[in-house]
């Protein structure tokens, strides 16, 4: 009977109506998506949303699955954003993804066509009307057999009802503004670089003024010949071919931009280890980054370590206040402390030459040298209250009898530190060390707002400096600078999943036979 | 007679205790005053570089020589920089972050801590490798994978805070679900077993029961969570493009990128107002997240 009574609490309709409000959102959404996805044609995004959709749906729906229920929320987000990512960065790797290699081939071509256009030789004179619709500037045409077309910079000429003058050239169409002689004079420059596309091939050219009032039109000088894949130019008679990196490229292997995106297998490992202007500095920067972190962690687990020791100490007054200055560092936002010593560090203006080494020139953050240390600095400063933290509580978790009896053995104070005390911190702090290591090995902040990475190394043909890391160095290949190189951004980020795994292992390794001393 | 003879004697010692505290604490004192002129050397600075009226790196130097809010207020009425809806920012992209990732964790661990399935403990193992893998290095493949997810739907695509929020997602659940996982175990079986047999569903056991005893350990991971994403530069600076949409991490860096000819007094404004709420959040709460950061390791 009482089982009965409560039975209604479980199935409350409430839930139930959540759930499925929510999955009609979900699947609304997903078939949204999808139907976009259809249209653009591409099906491998498409399969994979609707068998996630699918899936998703399958789940709630059912009435086991329970633990699923719970999972499938974050594992969503975990899957595209963290697993999904990696997978994508091993595949961009191998591709040739850069400035000038975004577009698909199809695109590049329609792009090449439309450049470098010049005025087809016998062509027509229309008469045209400029118009305005919302912020885009078009011209209303009025073709050869009085009928009216339309168009603007990302819309083809196409026919439209218009209103005509006394000489029959259209002058007013429903939707648009009709600009006046004053108006045009106003947006002039827009007006003669306005290029309307006459039809959705770029071989048939685009319409172009010069006085507002008549059009002209003009067409490529190059002609694509998609039966042999090459494209002409009509004008020199140069003939570009398919070069296989992604664009095309005449006899002598001199390429026109845009190109395409393709996969180029090894190139990107390869070029990074052939080439000396790559190999060198990525060599110094892997090199620097074992560095940094190695130190980093050093520095700050000893700072971090002494302190502790300093405090270990009863009866010392003032303990508490201290330990709260202590911890500042850490409770200050990590980007603010590295903008904020960049400024102190600066080499004219700043603080430290300034004020404390009073009206010294030592250039902190543009040698090579110097600017490592303000790094290491600047990290001291911003890892020390952490390692201080855990130190603390790992030299208050050493057990007192164990202390207590090297004492009765007759141990000294620094014995007692030495192979009782240290031993037993080092072991409970190791996976600690291993993660600040990890963490310091990808510190991009303090690298990338204390010095930019610089100062930057002349000698390379990718933009790095001497405190580059390689988590910095992948940041500045893909999005600083005219040429940003996806791909070997890509590339450079497979070494650090190398790198990293191949540390982690070790260390776990490690860690575990450290435990089981303990 | 006596008195004088004992005089001297008596200073002695009072000179040899006081070498002898000195020792054994003064020494300690000495060494502290300094680690602490180190640890606020910073925070004094930027402090009194945000009272100064005047804007540039070299006036900063005097520390609080002028003190005045005129940064302040050039900070608040830049048009240049929208220091305000950069806050904003900040602000909405932090704590959606850390409610959601704390939410959609806590949801996870409380399966993995409390039904037994199949895959359960290669589920556990892989959150731990995935986490080996920071996030941002991914971050060129964040980038394109947002630009063409921009191109079917613009809303979570590239320079929308909703796509970067879901980024940091991503990248919390992992941690977020290990931690959370590891306190719900300590939260004793008899509760919900005893809410089981009074007709509690698995539902109401979570949210009544779960979520409530776990209240501090949520507070910490959204806390840190919320520091984590307020922290970011890497991803955010590459997702959001437009300057209104900015975060303040963002921001603040590109108004003193080149430190020497920016307005250095506002950025230090800027700096300490960003800051307060963090610090007093983190010093209100410093006692949990010391014990959640060192729970793993030092028991």
């Amino acid at each position: 009977m009482t089982v009965r009574d409560k039975a209604p609490v479980t199935t409350r309709t409430g839930p139930l109506l959540f759930k499925i409000v929510m999955l009609a959102l979900v699947d609304a959404g997903a078939l949204f998506a999808m139907s976009i996805l259809v249209t653009k044609g591409s099906y491998v995004a498409f399969t994979i949303m609707l068998l996630a959709t699918v899936g998703i749906n399958a789940i709630y729906l059912s009435k086991r699955a329970l633990p699923a229920k719970y999972i499938t929320p974050g594992v969503i987000f975990l899957a595209v954003f963290q697993v999904f990512v990696i997978g994508y960065t091993v595949y961009i790797a191998f591709t040739n993804y850069s400035t000038g290699h975004i577009i698909s081939k199809g695109q590049a071509i329609e792009a090449l066509l439309s450049q470098s256009q010049s005025r087809l030789p016998d062509s027509a004179q229309y008469p045209v009307t400029v118009v305005r619709d919302g912020s885009d500037l078009g011209f209303l045409v009025t073709s050869a057999d009085g009928t009216a077309l339309v168009g603007f910079a990302d819309e083809p000429l196409h026919k439209v009802e218009a209103s005509y003058d006394g000489a029959g050239k259209a002058v007013a169409t429903s939707g648009t503004t009709t600009l006046s002689f004053g108006d045009i004079l106003a947006v002039q420059q827009d007006v003669f670089d306005l290029a309307i596309p006459v039809s959705d091939s770029a071989a048939d050219g685009t319409l172009r003024t010069q006085d507002g009032r008549s059009a002209f039109i003009y067409v490529s000088d190059l002609h694509y010949d998609a039966a042999t894949d090459t494209l002409t130019n009509t004008a020199t008679g140069v003939v570009y071919t398919d070069g296989g990196r992604g664009s095309f490229v005449d006899s002598d292997g001199n390429e026109i931009l845009p190109g395409w995106q393709v996969a180029v297998g090894w190139h990107n490992f390869t070029s990074a280890l052939s080439e000396t202007s790559i190999l060198g500095p990525l060599l110094r920067v892997i090199v620097w980054t074992l560095v940094f972190a190695t130190l980093s962690v050093v520095l700050t687990f000893g700072l971090g370590l002494g302190i502790s020791l300093l405090f270990d100490q009863r009866g010392m007054r003032g303990r508490t206040l201290y330990r709260i200055i202590m911890v500042l560092p850490y409770a200050f936002p990590a980007f603010l402390g590295a903008l904020i010593w960049a400024g102190m560090l600066s080499k004219s203006f700043g603080f430290i030459n300034q004020v404390l080494l009073g009206g010294a020139a030592v250039p902190w953050l543009t040698d090579p040298t110097m600017a490592k240390v303000a790094v290491l600095l600047v990290n001291l400063w911003l890892g020390f209250p952490y390692m201080f933290l855990v130190t603390t509580g790992a030299l208050q978790a050493v057990p007192e009898e164990a202390v207590e009896a090297a004492r009765m053995d007759g141990a000294r104070p620094w014995q007692v530190m030495r192979y009782v005390k240290m031993p037993l911190v080092l072991v409970s702090t190791a996976p600690i060390l291993i993660s600040s290591f990890a963490f310091n090995f990808n510190n991009f902040n303090i690298i990338y707002l204390v010095t930019g990475g610089g100062p930057r190394d002349v000698s390379a043909s990718i933009p790095v400096g001497h405190t580059d890391i390689l988590i910095s160095l992948v940041y500045k290949v893909a999005f600083t600078g005219q040429q940003r190189d996806y791909g070997l951004a890509s590339a450079f980020s497979i070494l650090i999943f190398i790198l990293v795994a191949t540390i982690s292992i070790i260390s776990f390794r490690k860690t575990k036979t450290l435990e089981e001393i303990d | 007679m006596s008195t004088h003879d004992r005089r001297p004697q008596y200073q002695s010692t009072a000179l040899e205790r006081a070498s002898r505290a000195f020792r054994r604490t003064g020494w300690r004192h000495l060494v502290a005053w300094v680690l602490c002129a180190f640890a606020l050397l910073p925070l004094v600075y930027v402090l009194s570089a945000a009272l100064n009226p005047h804007g540039t790196l070299t006036g900063s130097n005097r520390l609080f020589r002028e003190v005045g809010l005129d940064s302040f207020h050039r900070l608040l009425n830049s048009d240049q920089y929208p220091f305000l809806t950069w806050f904003k920012n900040s602000l909405i992209i932090g704590l959606t972050t850390a409610v959601l990732s704390v939410f959609l964790g806590a949801l996870a661990a409380y399966a993995f801590s409390r039904m037994r399935f199949v895959g359960r403990r290669p589920g556990l193992l892989s959150l731990v490798l995935v986490q080996m893998f920071p996030q941002l290095l991914a971050v060129v493949a964040i980038f394109i994978l947002l630009t063409k997810i921009g191109e079917v739907i613009p809303a979570i695509g590239l320079n929308t805070q909703a796509g970067l929020i879901a980024v940091y997602l991503g990248a919390a659940l992992g941690v977020n679900t290990y931690l959370m996982y590891g306190f719900f175990n300590t939260v004793p079986k008899d509760i919900d077993e005893a809410a089981k047999i009074d007709g509690a569903g698995h539902v109401r056991i979570f949210f009544t029961i779960i979520l409530r005893l776990a209240a501090p350990i949520l507070a910490v991971v959204s806390l840190l969570s919320f520091i984590a994403s307020f922290n970011d530069f890497v991803i955010a600076s590459v997702v959001l493009i437009d300057t209104d949409k900015q975060t303040l991490a963002v921001g603040l860096y590109r108004m003193v990128s080149n430190a020497n000819y920016g307005d250095w007094s506002a950025f230090a404004a800027g700096a300490v107002v960003a800051s307060l709420p963090v610090l007093v959040l983190f010093l209100f709460l410093q006692r949990y997240i010391v014990s959640g950061l060192t729970s793993g390791a030092v028991k």
